[in-house]
């Protein structure tokens, strides 16, 4: 309705200050602003915003999977309760805590080394070779395939018996024995960050290289020119240029790393060595049918990863734009 | 010296390759082989043995899966890319009080973990009568499409230049129409792109499916390849695993390989500039 109304209002200028009825014009396209996004705005609301709200809404209360619409209000008891004495609920279940920190471990290191091999892939496809087109939708296949398939080839070749991993690494006089690489506790989050580092060092190496593109060429002629080392260059030009670009990258995929599912759930089950914050809770919520726990460890995860991004956009001060998984 | 950095560079260049190709071309050699063969190590293809293909699709109904993933991506990509590009053009084109706020909103939601609306989600997809079925799951995958589409879609259209739809505004167009002939056909790059990751997202979504599905003819292809399992918990099929893998990856991996500069760019938009 008011959008046809913006050809009329359009044609009749008339009292407004700005000559030409440029402003009757804008404030009917702010109208239809709102017309325009509200579909999308409802849609958010409802998928996200409102499943949100109830998933806070059911941390306080005693709900279970088969009788949804039976529950109490029980506060803060599954976060943290006091029975004679006795503390329990989450904040005091050593598994929690061991999710969480197999979770900050598994983001710390994965990310780490997928920048560190990113910015090295991301310097190797800015070089001109022959095949460096080829070469990058090469490393863009790891990243292609789905989390659930990768999970599972990589299942098969570090399997313990017939694995291709540690036939190469016998053959190669590496280890004496064929290790097994998910189940034992000393490897697993290994394996698991291995894994990782595999699947996302593309994306990162992706997103530095779309930086280093951007990079004005004639600093290094004059580098070049003044005979400057090229790891100098690197560490004193490179470096501080593409920084913020690379802050941006590490941000998302710290994000991304923190909410860590398929990996660890198809690659190691439900372990209690490698287990993640989010496999806890779907465990609880599903497996358990411990809907008002599973909450509970949901708000705590959607808490601390909504804290990490204020942390990190007052730290970094950038200004976070849109980007997929 | 100047040949040995030549060597050590192309020796990393391959070593990336490597790594990055030989995990899928070990599942494509293990799926070409079966029964006592794989319990030992093959680094080259021996023989063409299909059994592991037919296998796939006779013991399960891994065909019902890979349809249920495509109908299910088909309709995310279409819906977000029909709401992504009229909220776009508003966000993009028009100033309006609480737009940033909007826009960092929806952001926000893209950062939203997935677990954290898990039992809400559920809630809601079983009030709706939904759970168990691939509407259910459609509903459930805009969540994470939508925001991306939205963003990347507003990032595009405010690149384009001013004069564009002035032009049709003076003519006595409505923002309407605008949108449909004059944004619609210059955004298809654009669409293209997103609506691929959004596919991407989509194909891959494993969370979702698997807590909202129960029978395997409703299961998408990532959670039907997870709980596939052998006669005993001991004996995983390896081989029809590997087939169905190397099946649901191969369109992927087209894809990526056809639209790479695409996909790039769309990963890149505002990331990098922003």
């Amino acid at each position: 309705m008011s959008m046809s109304g913006a050809a009329l209002q359009a044609s009749a200028p008339a009292q407004e200050r700005v000559p030409g009825g440029r402003s009757s014009l804008t404030r009917s396209r702010v109208r239809s602003a709102w017309i325009f996004v509200a579909p999308t705005l409802v849609v958010l609301a409802l998928i996200a915003g409102w499943p949100l709200a109830r998933t806070i809404w059911f941390s306080f209360t005693d709900a279970s999977l088969n009788s949804l619409d039976d529950y109490q209000f029980i506060g803060f008891e599954n976060y943290l309760a006091n029975y004679d004495g006795e503390w329990l609920g989450l904040l005091t279940d050593p598994d929690w805590w061991h999710s969480v920190w197999n979770t900050v471990w598994f983001t710390g290191v994965s990310v780490s080394i997928e920048t560190v091999l990113g910015t090295i892939v991301a310097l190797i496809l800015n070089a001109s070779f022959p095949g460096r087109g080829l070469m990058r939708a090469v490393i863009l296949i790891p990243w292609a395939i789905p989390t659930v398939v990768s999970a599972r080839m990589w299942n098969w070749m570090l399997h313990d018996q017939f694995g291709v991993i540690n036939d190469m690494l016998l053959r190669l006089g590496l280890i004496a024995a064929p290790i097994t690489w998910t189940a034992s506790p000393d490897t697993a989050l290994w394996t698991v960050v291995m894994v990782d580092v595999w699947k996302t060092t593309p994306f990162m190496a992706l997103l530095i290289l779309a930086a280093l593109q951007m990079l004005p060429g004639d600093i290094y002629e004059a580098a070049k020119v003044d005979g400057v080392h090229p790891v100098k260059v690197f560490f004193r030009v490179t470096l501080p240029l593409i920084r913020p670009a690379l802050v941006v990258a590490v941000i998302f995929r710290a994000l991304d790393a923190l909410r860590v599912f398929d990996l660890i759930y198809v690659l190691t089950a439900n372990s209690r060595d490698t287990m993640s914050m989010s496999v806890f809770a779907r465990q609880q919520l599903v497996d358990f049918q411990e809907v008002g726990l599973g909450s509970a460890a949901s708000t705590l995860i959607f808490l601390i990863i909504a804290l990490l991004i204020v942390i990190a956009m007052a730290a970094g001060r950038v200004r976070p734009s849109g980007e997929a998984r | 010296m100047k040949i040995l950095a030549r060597i050590g560079f192309w020796l990393l260049v391959a070593g990336i390759g490597l790594f990055s190709i030989f995990p899928f071309y070990y599942a494509v050699i293990s799926s070409f082989r079966s029964g006592n063969d794989l319990f030992s190590v093959a680094y080259l293809p021996e023989r063409l043995d299909l059994s592991n293909y037919v296998a796939v699709f006779e013991r399960q109904p891994f065909g019902t899966n890979i349809l249920n993933s495509i109908v299910v991506a088909a309709s995310v990509v279409a819906l977000s890319l029909a709401l992504g590009i009229t909220a776009a053009y508003a966000f993009g084109r028009i100033r309006f009080r609480g737009r940033s706020l909007l826009l960092m909103t929806i952001l926000a939601v893209s950062m939203f973990p997935q677990v954290a609306v898990l039992s809400g989600m559920f809630e809601l997809i079983r009030g709706f009568g939904l759970y168990n079925t691939l509407p259910g799951l459609i509903l459930a995958n805009l969540m994470l499409t939508l925001p991306f589409t939205v963003w990347v879609l507003t990032t595009f259209m405010r690149e384009l230049p001013k004069e564009i739809e002035e032009a049709a505004f003076v003519d006595g167009a409505t923002p309407w129409i605008v949108v449909r002939r004059v944004f619609l056909p210059l955004m298809m790059p654009a669409a293209v792109t997103t609506g691929l990751l959004a596919f991407i997202v989509s194909w891959n979504e494993f969370l979702f499916a698997l807590t909202f599905t129960l029978t395997n003819e409703r299961r998408t292809v990532p959670p039907a390849i997870a709980l596939m399992s052998g006669s005993t918990a001991y004996e995983l099929p390896w081989g029809t695993i590997m087939a169905a893998s190397v099946i649901v990856t191969l369109p992927i991996i087209a894809l990526v390989l056809v639209f790479q500069r695409k996909i790039v760019a769309g990963l890149t938009a505002g990331a990098v500039k922003g």
